[in-house]
């Protein structure tokens, strides 16, 4: 009895020590955030006075505002692009034999671990050239690149996870090949779909470096990046509490997404299906 | 309702293997059939053939006379019952078994009373509205069974539904497929790896190797005559117990002692060239204990034996006896190592099984005298496994 | 112990230029084709172009503000990168912010991943609040640890012995570059590695303790040899992803003190310099450093690619 209640004890000691280690550096940007600009500087943790200010400040801020509208638009865009095509080699990759297969699976490992920064120099040249500079199709295109493999290998995953034989039962019982994959294979996959949508969407959220490279005003910047100019403004102001509220509100949606995205992984749809 | 029928029929894969080759059989209708063999022998193959999962590379399929090679599987209505019960998890029991009606665009009311009789029939009723996750593997077997029976097929397929179920649940189950299958009336095919699965729930069996029918019949006609010394070996549990022998005119000289050549025996060996050397099979129900024998038939004139007990397994009613025979006993055969991979332990080569009556007063590490009738000997040709005494 | 769905009914791997294809086989090797056309499409579009072309720029004179003296010089942009202070420097402390970062992640990856999968208590909020750093933005995190440095306005600096300023000096700078990167990704190497553990039957770990092995004979004996692909895949994959810092870099301290990482570099020589022949240059360099290192794991270490590390787990 008394032992398990150490070990209880003993975990609970272990799990705080893990999520303040996680947590504290997000809640002192919250805090930072907070602060009014006359206590920025006062090297406390907690503000002293709590104030909206540096939010009111931000939304005021047009490029802020159009940085948040482009990051938006230009990570939708992306992720359902990449999704459909990503699902589409997906799924031949996990049930199809064909020659090349090993190729996309190849060239897809290749680009995930490919260095960005020795895409931004050619790129930036190349979309200079083609008129994508500074652009949403400028980042549109390497964004979806970089969540392609992304979403091949983790959907390849979630697909190769549905037993084959639901969809020979399937056929069994008077399916169409179509009406296999959207009675049987889509609704198990759709949970699969939406977790690697959320996946993709944050690495497109993300980016920085070709936010920052391919871009050259506020028509396509992204809100990272549009973060980056706050800093030496004309006013004698300190930036960080901008800044921070900045950092804050570009945070939340990850946030919101990783508690979805924690449901997602927990509803294990597929056990039961076959005997383990 | 149909006959299926299969001419020729044989699966070659691109890469040069053949897994079913000129298979030639006809199911009749009602008929319960079953495709038994050890795994890789092709009987998987075949159903999946039959249910249009795989191309036929030659040869015909028919199902009620009408040719079937080149139709998909929901245009075959044939139903198929999975290893895996394959249910689908996203949707309810009643969901599941009414897919195939679905499917074919049957009417609300009728589907749903069509379920009702399907779920009555195989007593999931109370789980209805329950998801496969949440039944225990028997009865996710029912609801399987119950996709597969709702909408009345030409034939069921059924890939061993019964592997994934515990000892005891899948005797029971046993019984309630062969009901249902003679309540139903619905031509049947079954594949399964499990001999006593093969011989208590077929009207016929088909026992398969390396994509080659080598028995079909009766399980009985299976069990006694087998034709070869891979059939023998496959059917039968305790499987039957092979000893070498070399042929000598006092007769067959075996570790049991010399076996005097019935006429019989002299016809199957002279009408297969007099081989000096056979092997002999003796199942282990030929084997009495020789007191209670001599007991209760003092006239008879069966052979005897003494024997070690290396280990006595007493069921109730009956007892296996283990006579050890050293290495003497071991034979090699490619045929046997075959018929025995996940069935009997090696073992069962440098030693001797006999079924005993429960009266016996066999013991383990003491030594008895076993009887065993000369009539109920086969003769193997060792090379080919030929059953020599059914070739006369 | 069933099989796994997909292979079962299918025969052998690739059998391209056989003659004997059946229609159904022909069917699917078309389906195959097309579904993943668009993907590769534009994979190969958009990367692969780029990289020929690179390799052309880094072979030519090519500075934006004197279009004129364009021209075709050989290797000569190599020796300049090659023969010059700043991008050694950039190298070392690359090499060392990914080697450090990533070692340090590893163990406490490992501890977390081990917290995660045993912990008794509080299961799925620690799962849920490790999510938190690998979600964040990078860029959005990188600004809160320069403030938490920065002297007067941070909480961490105000812990610092007399107002030290650590980011304006070479190795503070980099400590801080590294604790930023650890953090950020740390709960990613957890997640691999979870995964990993995952793979490691419990009833193997009993019998091992049955067999008298103390947790951590267990975890050195059994766990760990068991892990050994999880934990390679996941050493290769951070490995090349710290090669390629930028965003903390930029923030923390835009390499000031000779704290600039290559990709930083060689965006200060394409976007500050407009030197697209020596930014190019810089970047054929750095794919050739990737593929060196990923070479070194898959052939010297064995690491396998995640379609067959996945393949195990199913």
């Amino acid at each position: 009895m008394s032992r398990h209640r150490d070990r209880t004890a003993g975990w609970a000691v272990v799990d705080l020590v893990v999520v303040v280690c996680a947590l504290i550096p997000v809640v002192w940007i919250a805090a930072l955030s907070f602060k009014a600009p006359s206590t920025i500087s006062d090297g406390r943790f907690w503000p002293t006075t709590w104030t909206w200010s540096n939010y009111a400040g931000i939304f005021k801020n047009d490029d802020f505002v159009r940085g948040l509208i482009n990051s938006i638009g230009i990570g939708v865009i992306s992720t359902l692009i990449a999704i459909v095509i990503g699902t589409m080699a997906a799924y031949a990759v996990a049930r199809l034999e064909f020659p090349g297969k090993s190729l996309v699976l190849g060239i897809s490992l290749l680009i995930a671990m490919f260095p960005q920064i020795s895409l931004v120099t050619p790129l930036f040249q190349i979309e200079r050239g083609l008129g994508l500079f500074n652009t949403w199709p400028g980042l549109i295109l390497p964004y979806i690149t970089f969540a392609l493999p992304l979403t091949i290998y983790t959907l390849s995953t979630f697909f190769r996870e549905i037993p084959w034989d639901l969809e020979k039962a399937a056929k069994m019982d008077g399916a169409t090949p179509f009406q296999a994959f959207r009675l049987v294979i889509a609704p198990l996959a759709a949970p699969g779909v939406v977790t690697t949508a959320i996946l993709a969407f944050i690495l497109c959220w993300n980016d920085f470096l070709f936010s920052i490279s391919l871009t050259s005003s506020s028509a396509a910047r992204t809100a990272p990046a549009t973060i980056s100019f706050f800093s030496g403004s004309s006013q004698f102001e300190d930036p960080a509490g901008s800044i921070a509220a900045a950092a804050i509100v570009i945070t939340i949606p990850i946030v919101l997404f990783v508690l979805l995205f924690q449901r997602r992984i927990v509803s294990g749809l597929t056990s039961g299906a076959v005997k383990g | 309702m149909a006959e299926i029928v299969l001419d020729g029929v044989t699966k070659r894969y691109p890469d040069g293997t053949t897994a079913v080759s000129e298979l030639d059989l006809k199911i009749a209708d009602k008929e319960f059939i079953i495709l038994v063999g050890p795994s890789g022998c092709g009987k998987s193959t075949t159903l999946n053939m039959i249910a249009g999962l795989e191309d036929i590379s030659a040869g015909e399929l028919t199902i009620g006379g009408a040719r079937m090679n080149e139709k998909a599987p929901r245009d075959r209505d044939i139903a198929m019952v999975f290893q895996s019960y394959a249910l689908y998890p996203h949707m309810t029991v009643a969901e599941n078994i009414a897919f195939p009606l679905r499917l074919a665009k049957v009417g609300k009311a009728e589907s749903k009373r069509k379920v009702q009789e399907a779920a009555h029939l195989l007593d999931i009723e109370q789980f209805l509205d329950r998801r496969p996750a949440h039944l225990s593997g028997g009865q996710r077997q029912r609801v399987a069974m119950g996709r597969a029976i709702v909408r009345d097929p030409k034939a069921f397929l059924m890939d061993e539904p019964l592997s994934n179920l515990d000892a005891k649940l899948r005797v029971q189950m046993r019984t309630m497929i062969s009901r249902l299958q003679k309540h139903l009336g619905t031509t049947t095919v079954y594949v399964t790896h499990d001999q006593t699965e093969a011989m208590t729930l077929g009207d016929r069996i088909v026992l398969m190797r390396k994509g080659v029918v080598q028995q079909m019949g009766p399980p009985e006609e299976l069990y006694e005559h087998p034709h070869n010394l891979f059939v023998a070996g496959f059917i039968g549990s305790p499987s039957m117990n092979f000893l070498n022998a070399d042929v000598t005119s006092d007769g067959l000289q075996t570790v049991l002692g010399p076996i005097p050549v019935s006429d019989r025996m002299r016809r199957a060996l002279e009408a297969n060239n007099a081989p000096a050397q056979v092997i002999v099979g003796i199942r282990p129900e030929a084997f009495g204990d020789a007191r209670l024998v001599r007991e209760r038939r003092p006239e008879g004139h069966d052979l005897t034996f003494t024997g070690h007990v290396d280990v006595l397994e007493s069921l109730g009613a009956e007892k296996f006896a283990y006579i050890d025979l050293g290495s003497s006993g071991a034979i090699e055969s490619e045929h046997l190592a075959e018929a025995f991979q996940g069935n009997v332990t090696d073992q069962s080569r440098s030693q001797l099984i006999a079924r005993l009556d429960p009266m016996s007063r066999a013991r383990r590490g003491e030594n008895i005298e076993l009887d065993y009738d000369p009539d109920a000997i086969d003769l193997f040709e060792p090379e080919t496994g030929v059953n020599l005494s059914e070739r006369v | 112990m069933n099989g796994p769905g997909g292979g079962a009914t299918v025969s052998g791997g690739d059998d391209a230029g056989r003659r004997a294809v059946s229609q159904g086989r022909r069917s699917e090797r078309h389906l195959g084709w097309w579904l993943c056309a668009p993907a590769a499409l534009v994979m190969v579009l958009v990367t692969g172009w780029p990289i020929v072309y690179s390799v052309l720029l880094s072979l030519q004179r090519y500075d934006l503000r004197f279009p004129d003296r364009k021209g075709w010089i050989g290797v000569e942009n190599y020796t300049t990168v090659l023969t010059s202070a700043f991008w050694w420097n950039a190298f070392a402390v690359t090499a060392v912010v990914t080697v450090v970062s990533v070692a340090i992640e590893l163990v406490l990856g490992m501890v977390i991943a081990l917290v995660m999968y045993r912990t008794l208590v509080g299961r799925g909020l620690i799962r849920t609040v490790v999510l938190i750093p690998y979600g964040i933005v990078t860029v959005a995190a990188a600004y809160g640890w320069k403030y938490a440095w920065t002297p007067d306005t941070g909480w961490l600096a105000g812990l610092l012995p007399g107002g030290q300023a650590p980011l304006t000096e070479h190795w503070p700078a980099i400590g801080i570059v590294i604790l930023a990167e650890v953090w950020k990704t740390t709960p990613f190497m957890a997640l691999l590695l979870m995964a990993g553990l995952a793979l490691v039957p419990e009833d193997t770990l009993k019998a091992a303790s049955m067999d008298g092995a103390g947790a951590w004979q267990r975890f050195r004996l059994i766990t760990l040899p068991l892990m050994r692909p999880a934990i390679l895949a996941a050493l290769l994959f951070r490995t090349l992803d710290a090669f390629r810092i930028f965003d903390n870099i930029f923030v923390l301290t835009n390499g000031a003190q000779n704290t600039a990482a290559v990709s930083v570099i060689a965006y200060h020589n394409l976007i500050g310099g407009l030197n697209l022949g020596i930014g190019s240059t810089m970047s054929v360099l750095i794919v050739v450093t990737v593929a060196v290192i990923a070479f070194v794991f898959v052939k010297v270490l064995g690491t396998s690619a995640p379609a067959q590390a996945t393949g195990g787990k199913r």
